[in-house]
């Protein structure tokens, strides 16, 4: 441990203490409250059960026959238009690039 | 059929799934043992497309950002180079931010590595075991002069990841249909991934914290941790960030140093 930044237990117990306070200030939730809040979340997270899914997973339009052949080609740049990478920008005015770089 | 028949059926069936170069396994064949190679190919199709959508599945905000196009494209490169290696399709894809760092079309996304990084955080969070977090009363009652040697054990489902870009931003306008406005990505962003009973949430961590948080969950005690979190950023808040990773649900139980 680095001498300079030592952290004195004062100063954890104050920080310790202060934390505590912040902690406190949510109440706590009664319990038929806190029974809800579970059931609904417990709803949320196990309600939805996927159909059995043993299709063609090639989707519709396409015949599921030797498409896996069919590769895309290593120019996959020219695809990136369809995302939200244009609105995330660097500095110096890069952004998600539309070109091969 | 023995077993042994079944696994060098699969044996000899299995390899040219993922290689479109390589033919149809001799022991598939058609009516009057005519070649099935159309046959063999819906598996090979279905094999490729179920591996491309879980990964879409576990990395929806990657797939948003670049596009279904070009996700698809990427996502088939890594189902060719990285087959799974578990039965367990939530296990697939671990490797997937790592390729991504290194896909030569995605160099201009120096971000979408961390941004993917976070998706399988989520995903591990999600899956990890259920813990009761630790309770505000469990460290309250511990004595003023041990808390520098205080190690607090960490919740199975908590994971803090560090990023040179806005990773956490990005992610979080990315996970939902909302629109996305513009986003400067040069600010470093720290993620805090935790999961206190059933939702995962991702929490962007202040200056220092997650020097604070990666020391205390792999065990350093309070003490050195502060210390290290301090030397990272001088504006960092110790009451603040204790309370924060309290909240979180990011720990289970303290432990004082010695076992008694």
């Amino acid at each position: 441990m680095s001498a300079k930044h030592a952290v004195t237990s004062l100063v954890l117990a104050g920080a310790v203490s202060t934390a505590l306070a912040t902690l406190a200030s949510a109440g706590p939730l009664t319990k038929a409250e806190a029974d809800a809040a579970v059931a609904a979340k417990k709803e949320k997270c196990f309600g939805v059960a996927l159909k059995g899914q043993n299709d063609c997973a090639a989707g519709p339009g396409t015949t599921c026959q030797g498409t896996s052949t069919v590769d895309f080609q290593g120019n996959a740049w020219k695809f990136v238009q369809g995302g939200t990478c244009t609105s995330i920008e660097l500095p110096g005015g890069k952004k998600g690039s539309l070109k091969p770089v | 059929m023995l077993p042994e028949a079944g696994l060098s059926f699969a044996a000899s069936f299995a390899p040219a799934l993922l290689d479109p170069a390589r033919s149809t396994p001799e022991v598939v064949t058609g009516p009057n043992g005519k070649a099935a190679n159309r046959r063999y190919d819906v598996y090979r199709n279905n094999v490729t497309v179920s591996l491309i959508d879980a990964l879409a599945a576990i990395y929806p905000a990657v797939q948003r950002i670049t596009g279904t196009d070009f996700f698809r494209a990427m996502a088939r490169f890594h189902v060719r180079s990285n087959p799974p290696t578990s039965p367990l399709l939530f296990e697939y894809g671990r490797d997937f931010p790592e390729f991504i760092a290194q896909y030569e079309h995605a160099q201009a996304m120096p971000w979408l590595a961390d941004v993917a990084r976070i998706e399988r955080a989520w995903l591990d969070a999600y899956h990890a075991a259920d813990a009761v977090p630790l309770s505000p009363a469990r460290l309250s009652a511990v004595r003023p002069d041990r808390l520098a040697d205080l190690v607090f054990i960490p919740h199975p489902a908590a994971r803090c990841l560090r990023s040179d870009y806005a990773a956490v931003t990005i992610f979080a306008a990315n996970r939902d249909e909302a629109p996305v406005m513009r986003i400067d990505a040069s600010t470093p962003e720290d993620a805090l991934i935790t999961r206190g009973e059933f939702d995962v949430t991702v929490r962007r961590l202040p200056p220092g914290g997650a020097v604070f948080a990666d020391g205390l969950m792999s065990g350093r005690p309070l003490g050195e941790a502060a210390a290290s979190a301090l030397e990272a950023a001088s504006e960092f808040d110790i009451a603040a960030n204790i309370a924060g990773l309290i909240e979180a649900g990011t720990f289970t139980s303290l432990s004082c140093g010695d076992p008694s």
